[in-house]
């Protein structure tokens, strides 16, 4: 059997999948990230299996590397605000940060 | 036997998604952490069965070396690490199962039914391609990711920073 696009497909979708599960069900805002990770990683690697079978230019991988820059600086960014909430709440479950509710 | 390239895809397919269950299931953030870890080499082992080769190195260096760090960091900056029984807990886990369920059916109905133009190539390193693209057609582009990492990056230093304050702004 040969691997063709279909099965790189499948495999992003699932990857995506599992990383939307993440995002949905995590409490833990670090966790949530984790999930925001999986579902960017799922997108380049569409990005390149598309590349690779369909168009044949180099666009495709240009943009992974954009994916990548953007999801490097968004971590950094998260993980900076997830310190500042540690510092104010002294916990970073997502479902105890009600301090707009009351 | 297989051919060496499909058994190699399902070898680092299966890592990749393996670990990604680990990371979505797992009742640890540290294993949920960590499993990212396995989740990112896999993906870049893809890319490579993709002639991207630049990409995979990249994928390895910023994900593995930089993200995955920072993750941890943040992890053990953060997590008590007495109470380690659940540090990672789930909820309205039905409903989200469902949900992705869903989104998964249409994603698959639509990579089945559409006629995507496939024509077979070969795997060919594409660093040279890519490195002129970037100094050609994308070097705007390329300027703006830059200044978007010093804006990140000091944004980040920002907001993490503990403000120290000095005599005369305490009175």
């Amino acid at each position: 059997m040969v691997v063709g696009l279909v099965h790189y497909l499948t495999v992003a979708a699932v990857l995506f999948g599992l990383g939307l599960l993440t995002v949905m069900t995590r409490k833990n805002a670090v966790g949530i990230l984790l999930g925001v990770e999986l579902i960017l990683n799922a997108a380049a690697l569409n990005f390149i299996a598309f590349e690779h079978f369909v168009v044949g230019d180099i666009a495709g991988q240009v943009f992974t590397v954009f994916i990548i820059v953007l999801a490097a600086s968004e971590a950094a960014i998260a993980l900076a605000i997830v310190l500042t909430v540690y510092r104010n709440f002294r916990t970073i479950m997502a479902d105890s940060m009600t301090s707009l509710k009351n | 036997m297989p051919p060496i390239k499909t058994l190699m895809f399902f070898m680092l397919a299966s890592l990749a998604l393996g670990s990604a269950g680990a990371v979505a299931f797992s009742r640890n953030i540290i294993h949920s952490a960590l499993a990212l870890l396995g989740t990112f080499l896999g993906v870049a082992g893809l890319y490579v069965t993709l002639s991207a080769d630049f990409l995979a190195a990249t994928q390895v260096l910023v994900y593995v070396g930089g993200t995955l760090t920072l993750i941890l960091f943040a992890v053990m900056l953060t997590a008590r690490i007495e109470d380690m029984k659940v540090s990672n807990p789930s909820q309205a886990m039905l409903p989200a199962v469902a949900l992705v369920g869903v989104v998964l059916l249409v994603l698959g109905k639509v990579a089945a039914t559409t006629a995507w133009a496939v024509n077979e190539r070969a795997t060919n390193p594409s660093s040279a391609r890519l490195g002129h693209a970037f100094l050609g057609d994308y070097l705007l582009p390329f300027e703006i990711g830059s200044v978007v990492l010093l804006a990140a990056m000091i944004g980040s230093v920002v907001l993490a920073r503990r403000a120290v304050k000095r005599d005369w702004e305490r009175e």
